[in-house]
C-alpha cells in the first residue's frame, strides 16, 4: 500500500443554518478544499451521510454532490454507517489512494438535520428497529441505558458525565465553528431538563447542519498541494452487535476497542503515544466509555478524567478540543470527517486558542448507533 | 408499519418464541438461521419464561411520536432465566422506582397504535414484582 495524506481541508460552520440546503453544504466545505489544495480534477468523491433520505427526502447523493461542485463525471460514492458515515467515508477514501487506484480523492461528510424532519424519528434508525425501536426506545435512551449500566457497575456519577459536558464546552467556546461556543457550569449541567434518566439535555449533543471535507493524495505527491501535509499513519474500524441487549456488557464499547487495536497495530504506535484526540461525545456517557476503550486513559479512570482535568485542554492527553460533538454540534454525516479536520489542525499547529503545543500524534474515533460501529483514524505530523 | 412486517415477527413477540442452540447451548431471541455465539445451524425451539431481571434502565421523557402521550416512561433490558436479552418497557409503577437488579413479569400488553396502516401493536411488557434500591 502507498502512504497516504491529508493536503487541505474545509468545513462549514456547525448550527441550525436555515439558509443552507443539503447540497450548498457540501458544495462550500468541498469547493473550500478544492481551491486551497488549487487541484483542477478529482479522481473520486466519497460523501458521508446518514440519512439523506429521511431527514430531506433526498437520496443517490454521490453523483448530486459531484455535480454540485462542477465534477459530474467522476466516480462519486455515498457511504452510510450512521453517525460514523464520515469516518468510514474516510476510511474508504484512505484505501483509494493506497491501493494505487486513485491520486486525488474527496472525502467528504454533510446532514442537514434541521429542515423539518422529525430528528429524534430519524436518529433511532440507526438502532433496531425491529427490536428497540419498537418498544418506544430513543437514542439517548440507549446511551441513558449504557449510562445506567456505567453508573451500577462502575460507580460513576451523574456529576461525571457532567464535567465531560462542561470540559467540552469550555474547548468549543474557543472555536469559531463551533454550533454553541458558549461555557456552561456544573450546575447547569446537572440542573437541565431531562431527556432520558440519566441524560439530560445538556449531556446530549444538538442537532445540526453542516458539512465537511479534506483532500487525500498519496504522501509523496502531498507536496504540490500544501507545505504541510498530515499522513495518514493508522485506520482501524470494527463492528459490534446491532442491538445493545445483545452485548455481553452494555457498559463496555467492545466496537471501538477493536477498531483501536487494528488502528494501533497499523500505524505502530501506543495508546500513550497520541497527543490529542478527537472521540465520539454524541452523549457524555460515551465520552467516557470510549476514552477508556481506546486506552487513552487507565481503566476505572475514566469516569473522573475530565473533572481531574486530564482530558482537558493543558492535561495529559487533551480530548475533543474542537468542543467535541456536544459544543460544536453533530451534523451526524459530517461528524467523522470533522474530528479529523480538528487533529489535521493540531498537528499542523493551526488551532489557534485550542492549540495543543507540540501536537505530534493525533487520534480520532467515530461511532454509529449504541457503538455498533466505530472507526479510529491515527495521523502524524511529517 | 405495513402488517406483513408486523405478521412476520408474531410469533417471537407475541408468543417468545426462542431458539436455543443445539452446539453452545445459547438461547436467540429472536430465533436467527446462525447462532451469532458460536454460528451453529441447529437449534431446538423453545418459549421463554414470563420472569425476567432489569439489567439495565431509563425513563424516557423526550419521546418519539407514536409514544408522545405515554411520556415519561420507563423502558429497560431485562434478561429471562434462559439468559434472553430484550428490550421492554416497565409498566404499571412508579418509573422512578425501577433500575438494574429489579425483577420483574412478562405481561401482553398493547406497545403502540400504528397511525397510518391502522393496526394494534401487540407484545411483553415488564411489570416489576419488587423495588428498586438504586
Ligand atoms: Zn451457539
Amino acid at each position: 500500500m502507498r502512504e497516504v495524506a491529508i493536503v487541505a481541508a474545509g468545513m462549514t460552520p456547525f448550527g441550525e443554518l436555515w439558509d443552507m440546503s443539503l447540497r450548498r453544504l457540501f458544495a462550500e466545505a468541498a469547493l473550500e478544499v478544492v481551491k486551497k489544495a488549487g487541484v483542477d480534477h478529482l479522481d473520486s468523491i466519497y460523501v458521508g451521510n446518514m440519512s439523506g433520505g429521511c431527514f430531506v427526502g433526498q437520496e443517490h447523493l454521490g453523483p448530486l454532490m459531484a455535480d454540485q461542485i462542477g465534477m459530474a463525471g467522476v466516480p462519486s460514492t455515498r457511504v452510510e454507517s450512521a453517525c460514523a458515515s464520515g469516518g468510514i467515508a474516510l476510511r474508504t477514501a484512505f484505501f483509494e489512494v493506497a491501493s494505487g487506484a486513485s491520486d486525488l480523492v474527496l472525502a467528504s461528510g454533510v446532514e442537514k438535520m434541521n429542515d423539518g424532519a422529525d430528528a429524534t424519528n430519524v436518529l433511532a434508525t440507526a438502532a433496531d428497529q425491529e427490536l428497540e425501536v419498537y418498544h418506544g426506545i430513543t437514542f439517548p435512551g440507549l446511551y441513558a441505558m449504557i449510562a445506567r449500566a456505567h453508573m451500577a457497575a462502575h460507580g460513576t456519577t451523574e456529576e461525571d458525565m457532567s464535567w465531560v459536558s462542561v470540559k467540552n464546552h469550555r474547548h468549543g467556546a474557543l472555536n469559531p465553528k463551533a454550533q454553541f461556543p458558549l461555557e456552561f457550569t456544573l450546575e447547569q449541567v446537572m440542573n437541565s431538563t431531562p431527556v432520558a434518566e440519566p441524560l439530560r439535555l445538556l449531556h446530549c449533543s444538538p442537532v445540526s447542519d453542516g458539512a465537511a471535507a479534506v483532500l487525500l493524495c498519496p504522501l509523496d505527491q502531498a507536496k504540490k498541494y500544501t507545505d504541510q501535509p498530515i499522513k495518514i499513519l493508522g485506520t482501524g474500524q470494527a463492528t459490534s452487535a446491532m442491538a445493545l441487549a445483545d452485548r455481553k456488557d452494555p457498559t463496555f464499547l467492545d466496537s471501538v476497542q477493536l477498531s483501536a487495536e487494528r488502528a494501533y497495530t497499523m500505524a505502530g504506535v501506543r495508546p500513550g503515544d497520541i497527543d490529542v484526540a478527537e472521540v465520539h461525545d454524541c452523549f457524555a456517557i460515551a465520552e467516557i466509555c470510549c476514552i477508556e476503550a481506546l486506552g487513552l486513559i487507565e481503566k476505572g479512570q475514566a469516569a473522573g478524567a475530565a473533572a481531574a482535568g486530564l482530558t482537558a485542554l493543558g492535561g495529559r492527553i487533551p480530548v475533543n478540543t474542537s468542543g467535541g460533538l456536544k459544543s460544536k454540534g453533530h451534523p451526524v454525516g459530517a461528524t467523522g470527517i470533522a474530528q479529523a479536520i480538528e487533529i489535521f489542525e493540531q498537528l499542523r499547529g493551526e488551532a489557534g486558542k485550542r492549540q495543543v503545543q507540540g501536537a505530534r500524534l493525533g487520534l480520532a474515533q467515530n461511532m454509529g448507533g449504541s457503538g455498533a460501529s466505530s472507526v479510529v483514524h491515527i495521523l502524524e505530523r511529517t | 408499519m405495513p402488517s406483513p412486517r408486523y405478521w412476520r415477527e408474531v410469533p417471537s413477540r407475541l408468543r417468545l418464541e426462542a431458539a436455543r442452540c443445539s452446539s453452545c447451548g445459547k438461547v436467540n431471541y429472536p430465533p436467527r438461521p446462525i447462532c451469532p455465539g458460536c454460528r451453529g445451524e441447529k437449534s431446538e425451539p423453545t418459549t421463554l419464561s414470563k420472569t425476567a431481571k432489569i439489567i439495565t434502565s431509563t425513563v424516557i421523557h423526550i419521546a418519539p411520536d407514536d409514544f408522545l402521550f405515554e411520556a415519561p416512561y420507563a423502558i429497560a433490558i431485562v434478561e429471562t432465566p434462559e439468559g434472553a436479552r430484550f428490550m421492554s418497557q416497565v409498566v404499571d409503577c412508579d418509573p422512578s422506582s425501577i433500575g438494574p437488579g429489579t425483577d420483574v413479569s412478562l405481561e401482553f400488553r398493547l406497545i403502540r397504535k400504528e397511525a397510518r396502516s391502522g393496526i394494534l401493536c401487540y407484545g411483553f411488557k415488564a411489570v416489576p414484582t419488587a423495588s428498586w434500591e438504586g
